[in-house]
C-alpha cells in the first residue's frame, strides 16, 4: 500500500572536485513509498530548483539496476540499506516516517568527487584497458560448438560477469580496495577458453593497473561481498590470487628474437 | 608503427614487481602467517611438558637448545626473525596504502560481514610485537625476570608466572593471538586461493580450533602455576 513519508536529507554538497564540501540538509515532504531513491532525490531537486538553489548532482542511467552508472552511501551502506540492490531499485518503502537519510558520495583516493555525490571511477576503465580484454580473430565466425565450455566454468564466468563496475565494493571496504571488481573481471575471462592466451599476462597487468590507481588492497573482511548488487563473491578474489601467484612464478619476459619466424 | 607498438605498454613497464604489487605483499603475510602460527603451535605443544613436571621440561629445554650440536636453534631464530620481520614489514607497508587509499571516511558508515577480529588486526599485531620482545627478555634472556637461573627453563617458567601483572599481560596477549589467528588463518587461505565451496566451511573451522587450542592452552599455564597445579 502506498503512504508517503516526511524524510531529512543530509546530503553531501561539493561544488567541484576541487571544492571543500560539507552536508547540507534538506527536508523531503511527502514522498511516495512507491517511488525509487533517485526519484525522491528528483523530486527534492526539483524544490531546490524552483528555489533557484543547485541542485543535488548524482549519478544515474538505466535506473533499472544493470548500467552500473548510480550509486552513493545512503545511512552508511553503498547502495542502501537493502541487499543486492543499486541505488536506482533501492524503493522508498525501504525507509520510515521522520528518517534521518545520510547520503553520502563513494569515498577512495582512486575515485575523486566531481561534484556532490558523482565520483570520477574512470580509474576502472583503465583498469580493463590494462589488461580486461580477449584477442577476438575477426573473419567468419567459427562454429557456435567448436570450443567445448565446462558447464560450471561457463556459469561461473557468468556470475563473475555479471559485475557493473558500479565501485559499490571500493566504497564498501576499509582500505578502498577494488579487489573484488578487478578478480570479477579477471575470473569472467580466465574461466572460459577465450580467454587463456592472456590469461597470467592480463592478472599482472590488472593487478599493477589496480594497484597504481591508488586503491587499498584486501584485508578479508568480506564487506564488498556484501554490499555487491550483483552479488558477486569473494571467491573470485581468491581465484585471482591464484592466478597472480602462478604468472608471479612462471613468468618469464619476451624475448625480442623469439618468434620472429 | 610497428605491430608491437601498438599493444598497450610491454608487461615490463605496467607490472612492478612480485614484492611491490599489493597481491604479492599480501602473499609474503600470509606465507610468514603460515610460519609464525605453526610456530605458536608447536611452541604450545612442546610447552604442555610443564604439566609432566621438572625433569622431562627442562629435559626438553636442553634438547631445544643442543640439537644439531647447538646450530639447530639459530637457524630457527633466523628463520623466525626472517618471518617476523616480513611480515611487519608487509603489514606497515600495506596498511600505509590502505589508509593512503581512503583519505576522506564516512559520517555514518555501517559495516555488516567484517567481524571485529578482522577491525582490529593491526592492534593485535602490534600487541603481539610488543609482547614477543617482552616474552623474549622475560624467559629467554631473562633481563625482564625476576629470578632468572639460566639452564633451568621450569624454575623460569614458575616463577615467572607467579608474578600476577606477568601473568596478567600474558593473558592478554594470548587473546589478542586468539583475534589475530581466528582472522589470519581463515584469511591466510583466502590470500593464497585456497576456496572451493566444499572446504568453506572447513576453513572457518580450522581457524576456529586451532585458535581455541594454542589460545586455551596457553592461558592454562599461567593459571596452573598462580592456582598451584604447577609448582
Amino acid at each position: 500500500m502506498e503512504k508517503h513519508l516526511n524524510l531529512t536529507l543530509h546530503v553531501w554538497r561539493q561544488k567541484n572536485a576541487q571544492a571543500e564540501g560539507a552536508f547540507a540538509e534538506y527536508p523531503a515532504r511527502h514522498i511516495s513509498t512507491e517511488m525509487s531513491f533517485l526519484e525522491m532525490l528528483d523530486v527534492v531537486n526539483e524544490e531546490l530548483i524552483r528555489k533557484g538553489e543547485d541542485p543535488i548532482a548524482f549519478d544515474h542511467d538505466c535506473r533499472e539496476g544493470i548500467c552500473g552508472t548510480c550509486g552513493c552511501v545512503v545511512k552508511g551502506r553503498p547502495h542502501g540499506p537493502k541487499e543486492r540492490t543499486t541505488s536506482c531499485q533501492l524503493h522508498m518503502r525501504s525507509f520510515e516516517d521522520g528518517d534521518h537519510i545520510t547520503i553520502e558520495p563513494w569515498r577512495a583516493e582512486a575515485f575523486p568527487v566531481i561534484k556532490d555525490l558523482i565520483v570520477d571511477r574512470g580509474a576502472f576503465d583503465r583498469i580493463i584497458a590494462a589488461g580486461g580484454f580477449i584477442t577476438a580473430p575477426t573473419g567468419t565466425p567459427q562454429d557456435a560448438n567448436a570450443l567445448p565450455v565446462p558447464k560450471q566454468n561457463a556459469d561461473l564466468a557468468m556470475d563473475a560477469a555479471a559485475c557493473i563496475g558500479c565501485g559499490a565494493c571500493v566504497a564498501a571496504c576499509p582500505n578502498a580496495s577494488a579487489m573484488l571488481f578487478v578478480s570479477a573481471k579477471v575470473s569472467q575471462l580466465g574461466l572460459l577458453p577465450q580467454g587463456q592466451p592472456e590469461r597470467y599476462t592480463r592478472v599482472r597487468d590488472m593487478v599493477a593497473r589496480m594497484d597504481a590507481e591508488g586503491f587499498g588492497s584486501c584485508t578479508n573482511h568480506g564487506e564488498c561481498e556484501a554490499v555487491c548488487p550483483k552479488g558477486i563473491t569473494m571467491e573470485n578474489i581468491a581465484r585471482m590470487n591464484r592466478d597472480f601467484i602462478k604468472a608471479s612464478l612462471l613468468y618469464r619476459p619476451e624475448v625480442a628474437a623469439g618468434g620472429a619466424g | 608503427m610497428q605491430a608491437a607498438d601498438q599493444t598497450l605498454g610491454t608487461p615490463e613497464a605496467q607490472a612492478p614487481g612480485f614484492l611491490t604489487s599489493s597481491v604479492g605483499r599480501k602473499v609474503v603475510m600470509a606465507v610468514t602467517g603460515i610460519i609464525l602460527f605453526g610456530f605458536v603451535t608447536v611452541h604450545m605443544l612442546g610447552n604442555t611438558q610443564a604439566y609432566l613436571g621438572k625433569e622431562p621440561f627442562n629435559h626438553y629445554a636442553e634438547l631445544l637448545q643442543t640439537m644439531v650440536h647447538g646450530a639447530g636453534i639459530w637457524v630457527f631464530r633466523g628463520v623466525m626473525i626472517a618471518a617476523a620481520g616480513l611480515h611487519g614489514w608487509a603489514a606497515l607497508s600495506l596498511s600505509m596504502d590502505n589508509w593512503k587509499a581512503r583519505p576522506v571516511g564516512y559520517r555514518a558508515q555501517q559495516m555488516k560481514s567484517a567481524t571485529w577480529a578482522s577491525r582490529t588486526m593491526r592492534w593485535s599485531g602490534v600487541v603481539l610485537a610488543a609482547f614477543i620482545v617482552y616474552h623474549l627478555l622475560h624467559l629467554t634472556v631473562g633481563s625482564a625476570h625476576p629470578a632468572f637461573i639460566k639452564g633451568n627453563a621450569y624454575h623460569n617458567f614458575v616463577e615467572g608466572f607467579r608474578v600476577p601483572l606477568a601473568s596478567a599481560f600474558y593473558i592478554v596477549a594470548q587473546l589478542c593471538l586468539g583475534l589475530h589467528m581466528w582472522h589470519g588463518v581463515w584469511s591466510l587461505t583466502q590470500t593464497l586461493g585456497w576456496v572451493h565451496p566444499r572446504y568453506n566451511k572447513l576453513r572457518r573451522g580450522l581457524a576456529s580450533a586451532l585458535t581455541l587450542l594454542v589460545v586455551g592452552v596457553n592461558i592454562s599455564f599461567p593459571i596452573a602455576v598462580l592456582a598451584g597445579v604447577i609448582k
